[in-house]
């Protein structure tokens, strides 16, 4: 392994391509921990979008006009913003406003830390197409397959767990996949609030060496193998799900 | 007052139903006794399906009285899961789920509504796809099986709730007319065990054949009604006699 690290090392002193995120361990490992942030906040986000999707999506199918107001509202704000300006609203606007706390060396700090504000925020902001998304695969599912599961007998929330939500999320796995690896590329805006992940390390990286642009081929590559596998596996998914005589 | 064997098992009172301004049901009534097969016949639009799906409460009613064993169907506090327990339902179209195989579709609602243990379900279920002469058919998705099988599947995910009366709306209208017969038999073969049935059909040698009753609907109303013999070979209202003749 060493001799492939030195390799790039006499690359860059031979050639002047320099790649220090392969020979130098601290670079090796600011740029090992920026990809496991991405992945870690990309899954973070991905678990909980899909999550307001469900929840969303059931409940805009509430026969309460208010629930269904809010999750409206809910859905054009966050459509309708860009998502750097909704981390910077939850992380300078929501996070100044929380109460502060005591750290481990008796300063004080703030509730949440950037990594958990690019969460939430990335969250609602895939969230809310998620539930778009949904809404589209329930409306697809026939009423009449539904009508068959109320004559026997199920409730409304077996029914929507049981027979709703695994029919329409056949119908939508297409429109999710395509908004999850837009959530993947959209993590690299946690950068804006100095979330260390791949984006921001690889600036530092870049900072330090004034190697523009090699960091940023190695980003773009970083990127599209990352996102690649990504979609590798929804597709994988998509056929896994797939109903023999079915769509 | 509660309910015995020698009451009738459905009972419908004087029942009226519109959609928006268009009036369906129009104060029909008709009581069902257990173990009979009613038949009800009438051309299209004439409120038959409407009238059916009103039992098992699929539909509301704006007026009049559906007893189903006692139980008062047209009543807001209508415990909808004990009705849906008594009253099971086959559909025109068959509505199977179709992410589920046979064997899934006819155990899902005794394991998830009636909370009954998985391997005893799991039995039941295969008997009754046996029942209804489909072995091997058990781990098919419904949409690897012809119109006829599906419709059975259906029968027998109906059956295994265990219902007092089975609604059969239209049951044969989707299928070609090979795969009728099949579906039929299996009704049929319901009908000699002693399960209650209501059909909505246009299977008129069917209706002659199983049923112990017709009812002929027109316009939201019963025009004529009696036993089959009667009923086919001497029917007296004008409409009964255009509509007998138009299909027989």
């Amino acid at each position: 392994m060493e001799f492939f690290f030195d390799w790039f090392r006499v690359l860059n002193q031979e050639t002047g391509v320099n790649l220090p995120f392969l020979y130098d361990s601290y670079d090796r490992n600011r740029i090992f921990n920026g990809f496991l942030t991405t992945i870690w906040l990309s899954l973070v986000c991905l678990f909980f979008s899909v999550i307001i999707g469900v929840i969303g999506a059931w409940l805009q199918a509430s026969s309460f006009k208010i629930t269904r107001r809010i999750v409206n509202g809910y859905i054009q704000l966050f459509r309708n913003t860009p998502p750097l300006v909704q981390l910077y609203f939850f992380y300078f606007a929501i996070g100044t406003m929380l109460p502060r706390v005591e750290n481990d060396w008796g300063g004080q700090s703030p509730l949440l830390g950037s990594f958990a504000w690019a969460a939430i925020s990335l969250s609602f902001f895939a969230g809310a197409f998620n539930v778009e998304i949904f809404r589209s695969g329930i409306e697809a599912v026939p009423k009449s397959t539904v009508e068959a599961a109320e004559a026997l007998g199920f409730s409304k929330l077996q029914i929507y767990k049981d027979i709703t939500l695994p029919l329409a999320f056949r119908v939508v796995l297409p429109a999710l996949n395509n908004n999850l690896v837009n959530l993947v590329k959209t993590t690299t805006l946690a950068y804006a609030i100095a979330v260390p992940e791949l984006l921001y390390e690889a600036n530092q990286i870049w900072s330090d060496n004034v190697n523009v642009t090699e960091m940023m081929i190695f980003l773009l590559l970083a990127y599209f193998v990352l996102v690649g596998v990504l979609v590798g596996g929804m597709n994988r998914w998509e056929r896994s799900m797939k109903i023999p005589g079915y769509g | 007052m509660s309910w015995t064997p020698a009451d009738p098992m459905v009972s419908i009172k004087d029942v009226h139903k519109s959609f928006g301004d268009l009036k369906v049901l129009n104060g029909v009534s008709l009581d069902v006794m257990k173990g009979d097969v009613i038949c009800i016949i009438g051309p299209s639009g004439s409120g038959k399906s409407t009238l059916i799906r009103c039992v098992n409460a699929l539909n509301d009613i704006q007026q009049g009285s559906i007893l189903v064993e006692g139980q008062e169907v047209n009543d807001p506090a209508l415990d909808k899961l004990e009705l849906r327990k008594k009253v099971g339902m086959v559909f025109q179209q068959y509505n199977l789920f179709p992410h589920k195989t046979a064997l899934q579709n006819v155990m899902m609602a005794p394991v998830r509504v009636l909370k009954r243990d998985k391997v005893e379900a799991e039995k039941q279920a295969r008997d009754l796809l046996a029942k209804v002469r489909l072995q091997g058919k058990e781990d098919a998705f419904p949409g690897e099986l012809s119109g006829g099988q599906q419709q059975r599947v259906a029968i027998a995910r109906s059956l295994a709730m265990q219902p007092d009366v089975i609604l059969f709306d239209e049951v044969t209208a989707a299928l070609d007319p090979e795969t009728v017969g099949e579906v039929l038999q299996t009704i049929k073969d319901l009908a000699e065990d002693g399960m209650t049935c209501i059909l909505v059909t246009h299977e008129m040698g069917f209706a002659r054949e199983v049923a112990d009753h017709i009812y002929f609907t027109d316009r939201g109303v019963i025009v004529e009604h009696g036993p089959p013999a009667i009923f086919f070979d001497n029917a007296t209202d004008p409409r009964t006699k255009e509509f007998l003749s138009q299909i027989l």
